[in-house]
């Protein structure tokens, strides 16, 4: 035994791992928190409007359509007037049914039936547009419709 | 090969700054859910025979390209809106004894206004210019009025809330499906005591 103990005090005592697990830990639930599944790029200004009676969207089963005005880094190419972006691209109006198609095709097979469509638009967008994109998804059959707002209230802003 | 013993490093808190840094981590994040006011879009379908409705029945919202309000030929401030609604909605015109008598109502019974609530069609009618902030907050004040009585008749009949306990289903607070499906017939129970009719007319064109 004396023989060991004299080799060993020679050494550099090893660096202490006990702490490492934690590191580890720690590491994994911050991003757990923090990972948003890969949410779209945004191409257009999205300030919502503010609205109390709301619910909550189901996230499995929404497809998601933006529309306002482009973003400023974007307005030298594509103007000041007001656009729909579905996906990571802008769509023209005619073209939306087929970007919501490819969109649906993307759910859960099970899921495509309830299929909701998430309306993010920019407060100051024209009712017509809208009015525009509803007409294109009746005729598409996709009727349910969740127009997406931030808490508040108009009145008491 | 004798190196000097280095002492070794104390790493007894090391756990302790990883939980602290864990525990600012979960506090400061906040996880950004969607929320919004839902919908159903009318099919698009050959109305063979239109149903005839009742100007009385009719509570005609019109938001024009200033987003202005015009409800039932008056103009109005979106903040009176709400309370307009509730007092239509909740008229309960048909006289008593009648088929159509509506005994939970507690409105002024006005014959100029609605029948009753099954009757009572709110329809909203824009400019294609009208803003989608208006917009949102005419159907949320119009959503304001239907969740204010259903909340009435829930309260009354039941003893509790009706947006609270819709809520409360929806974040799956209900355990057990038995109480879920008891409780999914009081909702429905309560939906029929206000059926929201909201009605969107196809916008004008500008200046039409």
């Amino acid at each position: 035994m004396s023989k060991f103990r004299k080799k060993k005090s020679n050494e550099l005592p090893p660096v202490s791992t006990a702490s490492l697990p934690d590191i580890v830990f720690m590491l994994l639930f911050f991003f757990m928190v923090v990972t948003v599944l890969r949410d779209d790029n945004l191409l257009v200004q999205n300030k919502l409007p503010k609205a109390d009676q709301v619910e909550k969207l189901k996230k499995d089963r929404s497809v998601y359509i933006y529309a306002g005005k482009p973003s400023a880094r974007y307005q030298d190419k594509f103007g000041t007037e007001a656009k729909i972006q579905i996906g990571d691209k802008y769509t023209d109006i005619t073209n939306i049914k087929f970007a919501l198609t490819e969109m649906r095709q993307k759910l859960l097979p099970e899921l495509q039936d309830k299929v909701m469509v998430a309306l993010k638009v920019d407060e100051d967008t024209n009712t017509g547009m809208v009015t525009d994109i509803k007409q294109q998804l009746r005729e598409l059959n996709m009727l349910k419709l969740i127009y997406i707002t931030t808490p508040g209230n108009e009145l008491n802003n | 090969m004798a190196r000097r013993a280095t002492p070794e490093v104390n790493a007894g808190s090391m756990a302790d700054i990883a939980f602290l840094l864990l525990i600012f981590f979960l506090v400061t994040t906040t996880i950004e859910k969607d929320k919004g006011i839902a919908r159903q879009l009318p099919p698009i379908e050959e109305i063979v025979d239109p149903p005839k409705i009742k100007e009385k029945n009719l509570f005609i919202v019109n938001v024009n390209r200033d987003d202005q309000l015009l409800v039932e030929e008056k103009l109005m401030e979106l903040k009176d809106l709400r309370q307009a609604a509730i007092t239509f909605l909740d008229n309960g015109g048909a006289p008593s004894g009648s088929p159509e008598y509506c005994n939970y109502c507690k409105g002024p019974r006005s014959p100029e206004s609605s029948d009753n609530p099954e009757k009572a069609v709110i329809s909203v009618q824009n400019d294609r210019l009208t803003s989608y902030k208006m917009y949102i907050a005419v159907q949320n004040e119009l959503v304001a009025a239907y969740n204010f009585l259903r909340d009435r008749e829930s309260e009354r009949l039941y003893g509790w809330k009706f947006t609270e306990m819709t809520k409360e289903l929806d974040e799956g607070k209900i355990k057990g499906e038995a109480a879920k499906e008891a409780l999914q017939e009081k909702l429905e129970t309560i939906q029929k005591l206000f059926p929201m009719k909201l009605s969107e007319a196809e916008p004008k064109k500008s200046g039409q």
